[in-house]
């Protein structure tokens, strides 16, 4: 295989890893709603912790992201 | 709208939507074998200064505030109860570190979707790994060293949760300390990440707007909503990243959780 094929489906491959910060961010934001509808007083004070959850979960997925931004423009 | 115009200045329809974030030289400094240049990304860091600092020094003085003094004044209560919810009243002496890493990151990136088309190239410093990696690294180092400082050895406690049973302890230890080390790389890459694949996306799409002529109207309207979006996700990145340095700043506070 050429090496330049190689590494943009290496590149397409890496990216797939965003898929899973998808379903951590839908999970978090829908849990949230949920939690926040049946006790909508003590929504505010957790809305730190659904932003921290949100910032660990998007992080994974971007760890792929950023492999297949190296293949892409770094190697 | 930015993309837009800077797709116009490449000429055609070539799609390179990396051209953005490339870094040009504008004063050529060598400092014996550094280069330290004056760039457009230095020249950008600048702007995000002063547009900021002007943001919350001008018309401070009245006591009815203008509309321009209240934005100051909301982004100055925001961050100010969001450090005394994480980090509590031992943590005030980090509000103005942490107000000013927020203004900073947020106004580097707005100004990288609001730029002058015609006078400046537009470019957001926040979408470069080693711009978001010295400030990422700035506030775990000093967050470590406040840590060892102000606890001593007992900051090793932090790798041990308390309530642990001992047979876990050789499996929990080496994941704490992993949690720790990667810190700084998803704090830094998180930020990075999402400027640049955002503003690529934005470019991307703006390239189909100048490709399908006049019936270009429609990716144009969605283009409208994707720059709203991008505006949401700047200001979100921001508040992220202030949160966590609460967070890695509240854990060198209190080292036992």
């Amino acid at each position: 295989m050429e090496p330049e094929a190689a590494k943009l489906i290496g590149a397409g491959i890496a990216a797939v890893a965003m898929a899973g910060a998808g379903v951590g961010i839908g999970n978090i934001f829908g849990s949230y709603l949920q939690g926040a509808l049946r006790n909508p007083a003590a929504a505010d004070s957790q809305r730190t912790n659904l932003f921290i959850g949100f910032a660990l979960a998007e992080a994974t997925g971007l760890f792929g992201l950023l492999i297949s931004f190296i293949l892409l423009f770094g190697v | 709208m930015a993309s837009t115009t800077s797709q116009g200045s490449e000429g055609g329809l070539a799609l390179d939507p990396m051209h953005q974030f490339e870094i040009s030289r504008i004063i050529p400094i060598k400092f014996g074998g550094i280069d330290a240049s004056f760039t457009n990304s230095s020249l950008w860091m600048v702007l995000t200064v002063v547009a900021v600092s002007a943001l919350l020094l001008l018309g401070t003085k009245r006591i009815v505030p203008s509309r321009l003094q209240s934005v100051g004044e909301m982004i100055y209560e925001f961050i100010s109860n969001m450090v005394r919810d994480t980090m509590g009243d031992e943590g005030r002496k980090f509000f103005p570190f942490i107000l000013t890493l927020f203004c900073f990151i947020l106004g580097a990136n707005m100004l990288g979707l609001f730029a002058l088309p015609v006078l400046l190239h537009p470019f957001t410093v926040t979408s470069h790994i080693i711009v978001t990696f010295a400030l990422a690294g700035l506030v775990w180092v000093g967050a470590t060293v406040f840590g060892f400082y102000k606890h001593g050895l007992g900051y090793l406690k932090l790798f041990a949760p308390s309530g642990t049973p001992p047979v876990m302890l050789p499996l929990l230890v080496p994941i704490e300390i992993i949690s720790y080390l990667s810190r700084p790389v998803s704090l830094s890459v998180r930020l990075f990440a999402n400027m640049m694949a955002g503003h690529t996306m934005l470019k991307v799409f703006a390239t189909f707007v100048v490709a399908l002529g006049w019936a270009g109207v429609i990716p144009l309207a969605v283009m409208v909503g994707f720059t709203g979006l991008e505006v949401l996700i700047a200001f979100l990145q921001a508040f992220v990243f202030a949160i966590l340095s609460c967070m890695y700043i509240n854990d060198a506070l209190h080292p036992s959780h």
